[in-house]
């Protein structure tokens, strides 16, 4: 078994692992927002990005049906460092045509990390596609699993849910507050969702707080 | 709009950042104003997401146990804890404060 010691894709299943299990909490959560199983499947099948997934839920979670437009923006927009992760792929894979899609889809946080690690064009290839795949699977199979648990719990509130949803979006903001800049523009996107959640529509008021970013990051660079 | 419906325009709009980074020369992206508002955008929406998952219910601001959750939660992430551990964590803090008080 010559692949256990490959350097490559232990990371790639340790990373895939890691992630994983946090597919668990999206699950459950996705459940507690209001969505179904099929729903919540369909998300990490078809989305496959978690920031975003998360992001669509919560909306849903906040307001319901009604402010599904938002939860597709917010989603949208939370996809856009994938964006920066495929230009950067790109010339690293260089597929070509219709053969664009199947990396485009694998391409996050994790699957880019990884290639990036790695010396060589053919291990970062076999580091985007082992860790892309891996993470993949084990998401995956982690939302059913999370799904289903959290459909057989009831109550989300009495199980504290509501506030591992807040802590889940700590969780995946954290590493990103690097110095006093990102930290001032997450306290005021805190303050200006929260405060303006009673008089915009569901939704709308995360969207004025991505806007409050685009305009301080205009105007400090 | 269901949200069946709502499922698949959101992931087609996440999709599409996927797709143009493959399609489009790297020159493009490679601006630091650009990268500085993506980096941003991405933390501010995270953020407002925690206040509205963390502070709002049915478009209420509301303080209640989430408020100790989260700060548990950002002791916990502050001492590296995974995040998984990390939501566990402040589910049950929420919870046990629900049931006693």
């Amino acid at each position: 078994m010559r692949f256990k010691s490959d350097p490559i894709l232990t990371t790639a299943i340790g990373v895939g692992l890691a992630t994983g299990v946090y597919g668990i909490s999206f699950g459950a959560l996705s459940i507690a927002a209001g969505l179904n199983v099929w729903q919540t499947q369909l998300l990490s099948l078809l989305m496959f990005s978690g920031a975003s997934q998360f992001a669509f839920i919560g909306v849903i979670a906040a307001g319901g049906g009604v402010a599904v437009g938002a939860a597709i923006t917010a989603a949208w927009l939370l996809g856009v460092r994938n964006g920066f992760y495929a230009v950067t792929m790109a010339p690293i894979l260089k597929r070509t045509g219709l053969s664009k899609l199947l990396p485009a889809q694998l391409t996050i946080d994790e699957s880019t990390a990884v290639a990036l690690a790695q010396q060589t064009t053919q291990d970062q290839r076999k580091g985007f596609w082992a860790t892309g795949i891996a993470i993949y699977v084990l998401w995956n199979l982690a939302t059913f699993l999370g799904a289903v648990l959290g459909d057989s719990l009831g109550d989300p509130a009495a199980w504290g849910l509501d506030a591992a949803a807040a802590a889940a979006f700590l969780g995946l903001l954290w590493p990103r507050l690097k110095d006093s800049k990102t930290i001032l523009t997450a306290l005021g996107a805190v303050v200006i969702a929260t405060a303006l959640s009673p008089i915009l529509p569901t939704g709308a008021s995360i969207l004025v707080a991505g806007g409050f970013a685009i305009v301080v990051a205009w105007r400090h660079k | 709009m269901s949200v069946l419906i709502g499922i698949l325009l959101a992931s087609a709009a996440v999709f599409s950042w996927k797709i143009i980074g493959y399609l489009i020369p790297e020159r493009y992206l490679d601006h630091g104003r650009v990268k500085n508002i993506a980096t941003l955008l991405t933390i501010a929406l995270l953020a407002a997401l925690v206040g509205v998952q963390g502070f709002t219910t049915s478009s209420q601001v509301v303080f209640d146990a989430r408020i100790p959750a989260l700060i548990f939660a950002a002791v916990l992430l502050k001492l590296r804890a995974p995040f998984i551990v990390t939501v566990a964590a402040a589910a049950a803090l929420a919870a046990i404060i629900r049931f006693f008080f």
